[in-house]
């Protein structure tokens, strides 16, 4: 294999990229002073954070603030969101619904991770926690379109609700695709964008599979 | 002790020399641990029976000097271990430093990605190049075939196989069994595509083929693009005269493939045949199990179940339990007419 000849697995590779936020922006002062503000104020700042990265799912745009301020609140609150709202599909009362939740909270995280590593692997820049963040909040059109199932599903279920339900969750699915291809793709050798996009294809598509049958009793 | 026997200690000298360099590199507690245990490392039954034997006849001539050096190291170390703490903390502690260290180097050499980094150094044109050659057999196998071993196309073939398992098992299964139906799949595909790979390696290490785990993982993952392709197929049109056909032909077809790579790597007609028969069996068996198993979980649940909110494309398998279990019945006195 005369492509592996110039592999090279020497440590000084940097495997992980930069996940400490440089706080070269901020005072000193104000460093200390955040121990003593009100406790709103904490607050309050987290959940602009997690509402500023919402919007740039939302209008994917190329921007490296998703990227750099990577924090994994607003993946939590989506799965489980998620999780929560595709239990009860279980016709039979033996089954409690358990099993769901736990099922797809292990398979996003579990295809999260196993995404992360295949771009870690095919050469990309990104740090662990910063793809699993984009990965996480790239999930909120989806949980957008499972809401909207269930609210058709109330009408009722028949063929147009299944239409209906096929083509919001094929909308969703295509959305959370691009978001998530337009901020990991970048992060990669350009001839391998495709390698980097299939399985992130394939992620989804399996969420939006468990999002499309869900029928609840 | 063994070092105090003095001249006779030239029989066992070796023996000595190994007992009294080991402690040695343990450091300063190891030593009396070494000196006070009672083993027989590096000595031989003769050595041990004249040692034995010197000592009894030194400590006949020099018995007070023996015993009173023997009490003293006696006491010393009852000594040492009556204080108990210092002993024992400082072996406790080298041991828990040593191990540290050893986990720790451990853990950067296997947790370390690097290491599998090569395996996915390919590009999208020579993934899909593999995938369309892992349907074509070669022909010439009296020089060995190259197998690329490359981790990434065999990796997203089983994940894709496993999203199309779940796909089968929706849209012929209500969603009750969603939980354990996930769990089966990726099991089912991850542990043929890990246990069969391995199995077929010690196959092929039994009889002197030329392969590594690598390549054997990597041709057994390609191999499972025409299961794939069948499946992602059969799934949707339910027809079992159409599932045979695909299970001869694109079945047939990537196993002939991965047979002729392995007989090209192999020497002899008895491994060959013990090889190739097994992959083959296995892979093909593989398919028919695929199709069946779920289809059959399916039967059971449909039977039992009668849920208003069905939906409509649900309707189709339905139809499939009377023809399946005729079809089932035949597929195995087939087998077994001609087995």
């Amino acid at each position: 294999f005369p492509g592996l000849a110039d592999v090279s697995i020497s440590q000084d590779i940097p495997v992980e990229g930069e996940i400490t936020v440089p706080v070269g922006s901020h005072s000193p002062d104000e460093d200390y002073s955040t121990l003593d503000e009100p406790v709103k104020d904490t607050i309050m700042r987290d959940l602009k954070a997690v509402g500023k990265k919402f919007v740039h799912v939302m209008y994917p745009r190329k921007s490296s603030a998703l990227l750099r301020d990577w924090d994994l609140w607003g993946p939590l609150v989506l799965c489980v969101s998620l999780a929560l709202m595709l239990q009860g599909g279980s016709a039979d009362s033996k089954d409690d619904g358990g099993p769901q939740f736990a099922e797809v909270f292990v398979i996003i995280w579990f295809g999260a991770v196993v995404i992360t590593l295949n771009s870690k692997l095919l050469g990309g820049t990104i740090s662990f926690f910063q793809s699993l963040c984009v990965l996480g909040y790239c999930v909120m059109p989806l949980t957008v379109a499972m809401l909207v199932c269930r609210l058709v599903l109330l009408a009722g279920a028949g063929t147009i609700s299944f239409i209906i339900r096929l083509i919001v969750v094929g909308a969703m699915f295509a959305w959370s695709t691009l978001a998530s291809t337009a901020f990991l793709a970048d992060s990669q050798p350009p001839n391998r964008k495709a390698l980097v996009v299939y399985p992130i294809f394939l992620f989804y598509f399996v969420i939006s599979w468990m999002i499309l049958t869900f029928t609840p009793q | 002790r063994w070092g105090r026997a003095g001249p006779g200690a030239a029989g066992p000298g070796p023996a000595g020399a190994d007992t009294v360099s080991a402690p040695a590199q343990g450091g300063g507690s190891a030593v009396i641990d070494m000196e006070n245990m009672d083993d027989t490392s590096g000595s031989s039954f003769e050595d041990m029976g004249e040692m034995h034997q010197r000592m009894k006849e030194e400590e006949e001539e020099e018995a007070e000097g023996e015993a009173g050096a023997g009490e003293e190291e006696d006491g010393e170390f009852l000594g040492m271990k009556g204080l108990r703490g210092q002993l024992g903390r400082q072996v406790a502690d080298q041991m828990w430093q040593v191990g540290k260290r050893q986990a720790s180097r451990a853990f950067s050499l296997y947790a370390n990605i690097d290491i599998l980094r090569p395996y996915f150094d390919v590009e999208p044109v020579q993934v899909r190049a593999r995938l369309l050659e892992s349907m074509i057999p070669v022909k010439m196998i009296n020089f060995p075939q190259k197998i690329a071993g490359e981790l990434y196309g065999p990796l997203m073939l089983v994940f894709t196989l496993v999203a199309i398992l779940l796909h089968g098992m929706k849209t012929s299964d209500t969603i009750i069994r969603e939980g354990t139906l996930m769990g089966t799949a990726i099991g089912t595909c991850f542990g043929y595509w890990l246990g069969v790979s391995s199995f077929m390696y010690f196959l092929a290490y039994l009889c002197n083929a030329q392969i590594t785990m690598v390549q054997m993982l990597s041709l057994l993952g390609y191999g499972l693009f025409g299961h794939c392709i069948t499946l992602f197929v059969t799934y949707n049109i339910h027809f079992h005269s159409l599932f045979y056909i695909f299970w001869l032909v694109v079945g047939g077809l990537s196993t002939l493939r991965m047979v002729a790579v392995l007989v090209s790597r192999t020497v002899g007609h008895t491994q060959r045949l013990i090889l190739c028969g097994t992959l083959a069996a296995l892979h093909m068996l593989f398919l028919l199990y695929l199709h069946f198993a779920y289809h059959k979980v399916v039967e059971g649940i449909l039977d039992t179940l009668e849920g208003p909110n069905m939906p409509p494309f649900q309707r189709v398998a339905r139809d499939i339990p009377v023809v399946s279990n005729a079809v089932l019945n035949t597929t195995a006195k087939a087998i077994a007419l001609t087995l």
